[in-house]
């Protein structure tokens, strides 16, 4: 049984212009223990998507679809109060500034806590025990200290491993990364997309990474979808993408990574593609 | 050729305030760059946040003094903190930001932001600036009509393209470009890559560009420097970085990019599946 089933999503912001149509009849499947990639510029709806299917936007958007199924469960009938059992414990997230995303005015021990109290009814020193566990099973140094650290006086890369071991607190079905190492250095990216790499296989997770690098794509995706402007416009196995990809627009995206340059200029996605569609 | 932008020992210090009733700290951003850039080249700077690039690219632009060493354009010692810098200095280096986004003055038309360089260093009358201005615009790829815009009316590419059309309003012979893509989607990073060539070849352009990001490097420069706590580990051609690194510390970085490879991806499919498959 797939773990995700998104059909038909639709997301709709209402502006002074009129309606702004920010994802346009996407699918999302996602299987169990499957890394899907969702590849886009800035504006190609990506993190929109995943944000509506997390009951996280802001009243003003309208979000429609078909049908919304995670782990046999419907999302769309589903009460509020379902929902919010559900998210934080079996699908979680984590985003791109992680020095941002979390509270400053809380210890990160306290922020680890809370979550667990909230799904799991842990207190006291259990939920002690169980933080300093989860602090060290994502590689943080000297994790009883830092259990004491607020956001500011750790570092960009363990900030983004506090996140994480918030989104994995619960042991998640699902984990949703958006960007989760853009903000952040090339080895620090690549310690973060490791760590994440090793806690997927380890837990068997479905993980769903939304990115703009096809490096990170090409490292971590079992399957990638490729969107552009709210729809999605190509979804293939990652060897299938890189080899033989299909669309005009993914040739073109991939045409101007700077490893792939041929010759003294760079092929953009405007000469490849545009007018295509 | 002959050496344009060259550095001697550089080093920087920053004064960090201790709190109260503790001292101040000295911290020093870096310890003696020497470098030697010859006209028409690109030499690239490439370390993580923190290891001193951004604190080099403002000494060479004439932002911020270094506190000891020398710094010489075109064969001649600059030293910021003895002579205010002349206009005629201004007009040697200019410098392009990250983030278009910040770098541009939100109340300023692009017009405005295009003839100010000329206001405050030439005596050129208004007319011939604004047609320098129009010009200059087309040759970044935008339209004269763009004169009487805003910034926000425009998408970040468009921005990072006055922002050098900005830098190229004094005829520099040196461009210092602080992050200059690592803002920009990838189809745009190409455009602004190939405009970014374009004029190199047009104007005889020497570049230092200063980047974290190695495929671009790679792509871009003639010359790479690596630096690491405020020190170059490792300086040499392009070529020979990527092909045989030196340092230990550059190989980190190599093995760190994540790189679009097919054999790569073919390797880690068939690793994960024999791992779930045995689950």
């Amino acid at each position: 049984m797939a773990l995700l089933k998104i059909r038909n999503l639709t997301v709709e912001f209402e502006t002074a212009t009129g309606l702004f149509r920010a994802v346009d009849s996407i699918d999302v499947d996602v299987e169990q223990r499957e890394v899907l990639a969702i590849v886009g510029e800035s504006g190609s709806g990506k993190s929109v998507s995943m944000l509506a299917f997390m009951g996280l936007l802001p009243p003003t958007a309208r979000i429609t679809a078909d049908e919304m199924m995670f782990d046999g469960r419907d999302m769309l009938t589903m009460s509020a109060r379902d929902r919010r059992a559900i998210i934080g414990h079996d699908i979680s997230m984590i985003f791109q500034e992680p020095i941002s995303s979390l509270n400053p005015s809380f210890t990160c021990g306290y922020q680890v806590e809370e979550v667990l109290a909230r799904h799991l009814g842990l207190s006291g020193k259990a939920a002690r025990t169980r933080a300093l566990e989860l602090f060290d099973s994502v590689g943080i140094p000297e994790p009883e200290r830092r259990l004491n650290s607020y956001p500011h006086q750790l570092s960009g890369g363990q900030c983004q491993r506090v996140m994480i071991a918030m989104a994995i607190a619960c042991k998640p079905k699902l984990l949703i990364a958006d960007e989760p190492t853009t903000a952040l250095d090339v080895t620090i990216q690549k310690q973060i997309l490791d760590l994440l790499m090793a806690l997927q296989e380890e837990q068997g997770m479905g993980l769903i990474m939304i990115t703009h690098d096809m490096g990170v794509v090409a490292e971590t995706a079992d399957r990638v979808s490729v969107q552009y402007q709210g729809k999605k416009l190509e979804e293939a196995d990652v060897l299938q993408l890189f080899e033989n990809p299909q669309h005009p627009y993914t040739r073109a995206l991939l045409a101007a990574l700077p490893e792939n340059a041929t010759g003294d200029r760079l092929l953009t996605v405007a000469d490849g593609w545009e007018g295509q569609l | 050729m002959s050496v344009v932008l060259e550095t001697r020992n550089v080093t920087r210090d920053y004064i960090v305030s201790g709190g109260f009733m503790r001292p101040a700290r000295v911290i020093r951003a870096l310890h003696g760059i020497s470098f030697a850039l010859e006209e028409g080249r690109t030499l690239a700077i490439v370390g993580e946040s923190g290891c001193g690039k951004s604190t080099l690219a403002r000494i060479l632009t004439l932002i911020d003094p270094a506190n000891s060493g020398d710094l010489l354009i075109e064969g001649q010692k600059i030293d910021i903190t003895a002579r205010k810098v002349t206009p005629d200095l201004r007009a040697k280096i200019q410098i392009v930001f990250q983030n278009p986004y910040s770098s541009l003055n939100p109340r300023q038309k692009v017009g405005e932001v295009l003839t100010e360089p000329l206001i405050i260093n030439t005596k050129i009358p208004a007319a011939e600036r604004r047609a320098r201005a129009e010009a200059m615009l087309e040759k970044v790829g935008l339209q004269a009509a763009h004169y009487n815009r805003y910034p926000h009316m425009f998408s970040g590419g468009q921005r990072q393209r006055i922002a050098i059309a900005r830098a190229l309003m004094l005829n520099p012979k040196i461009l210092i470009l602080d992050e200059p893509v690592s803002a920009l989607d990838l189809s745009v990073q190409a455009q602004v890559l190939n405009l970014l060539k374009d004029l190199q070849d047009e104007f005889d352009l020497t570049y230092v560009f200063v980047s974290h990001d190695l495929s671009v490097v790679r792509y871009f420069a003639d010359e790479v420097m690596v630096m690491k706590d405020g020190e170059v580990v490792e300086h040499t051609s392009r070529d020979a970085i990527f092909a045989d690194p030196q340092h230990e510390y550059t190989r980190t970085l190599l093995a760190a990019t994540p790189v679009a490879d097919i054999e790569k991806i073919r390797a880690r499919q068939a690793r994960r599946r024999a791992l779930f498959e045995s689950a």
